[in-house]
């Protein structure tokens, strides 16, 4: 029985620390902020926001600060960087900082709708998983704004990474995960990639150090405000990660 | 083992299989009969396989949810949200 209390103790204090790594989201970062904040208090969970701005030129770090003010500095944190720096360091920085013993890492760029973080908290709580992913490709997931070529890209490259790599993931580029701290600490430390690919060996190498991963189906909408971007080098970077991970894991 | 190793290791199986037939070091009836077919048999097994991959991409590409519902529905959410955060006092 005791264990049952402590267990109950445990899950009282269970924080969640999101990470929002942050260039140019002036437009995009209240409303991501406005969104987090009425999904989590909604569903009761204690967590904060890790605002990380890598020295934006159009003032995210401003419109940030205008909504520590008025979100208050227990839930709103800043934690800016001079300059822009990689993404794996930049959750380094947040974990650094986070008083969560779990972090929710996101895009601010809308694209990632907060609604589907009691989501991730319930799976990871139901069968204490280390990993716990936002999948595009499964039932209820999807995305919009997407074209065909985009579509087909997409599909063919996770076709050709499943065969290959057999990851025990079916969403290796997306970016919407919750994580235990200790285990994403760990994670960034085995990993040598950097740029969006990244993503993709975090859950690799989850598999390889046979950690527990579990899915959760989202709905991905391509950016509100901005650009989205998917050229040549992105596909080049993502052949030569592939490459890379299928001959050293 | 890594994926390559692996990978490798299947094929090199397959390759000694196929190349023992061939180079006539196992002797049947049927394999003789059937020899222009396990010559073959190598390339009929890749296109085979490239079918299946173009038919289950396409088919997922055009399967794709396309989920209208929840851009609408985070449309109606910013427009709530620019006017809540007007009403608290942030201006950007």
């Amino acid at each position: 029985m005791a264990a049952t209390v402590s267990d109950s103790e445990i899950t009282k204090s269970d924080k969640y620390s999101i990470l929002l790594p942050t260039y140019n989201e002036r437009e995009n970062l209240p409303i991501i902020i406005w969104l987090i904040i009425k999904y989590l208090d909604n569903s009761g969970h204690d967590y904060e926001v890790i605002v990380i701005d890598d020295g934006s030129p159009d003032g995210t770090l401003e419109v940030a600060k205008q909504l520590q003010k008025i979100y208050g500095s227990d839930k709103i944190v800043l934690r800016p960087r001079e300059k822009k720096l990689g993404l794996g360091t930049a959750y380094i920085h947040g974990i650094k900082h986070a008083t969560g013993n779990f972090i929710i890492i996101m895009d601010a760029d809308l694209s990632h709708h907060p609604k589907f973080i009691p989501n991730f908290i319930e799976l990871q709580k139901k069968h204490d998983l280390d990993v716990v992913s936002g999948t595009r490709y499964k039932d209820g997931g999807g995305v919009y704004g997407w074209d065909f070529k985009r579509k087909l890209i997409s599909r063919g490259a996770n076709f050709i990474t499943q065969l290959l790599l057999r990851p025990g993931a079916s969403d290796l580029t997306g970016s919407f995960r919750l994580y235990k701290k200790d285990i994403l600490q760990k994670l960034i430390d085995s990993c040598v990639s950097k740029g969006y690919v990244f993503q993709m060996e975090m859950i690799i190498r989850a598999r390889q150090l046979e950690y527990t991963i579990g899915e959760v189906p989202i709905t991905f909408v391509d950016r509100v405000y901005g650009v989205s971007k998917l050229g040549g080098s992105e596909i080049i970077q993502f052949a030569k990660a592939l490459l890379y991970l299928f001959a050293t894991t | 083992m890594t994926k390559l190793l692996e990978w490798l290791s299947i094929l090199s199986a397959f390759f000694a299989v196929w190349y023992s037939l061939v180079g006539g070091y196992v002797k049947h009836k049927l394999i003789e009969e059937n020899m222009k077919l396990i010559m073959i048999s190598p390339i009929i097994f890749i296109i085979l396989f490239g079918l299946y991959a173009v038919t289950v991409v396409l088919y997922r590409v055009l399967t794709f949810n396309d989920c209208k519902e929840a851009a609408e529905e985070l449309q109606k959410e910013i427009i709530m949200a620019k006017k809540d955060l007007h009403d608290k006092g942030l201006r950007w």
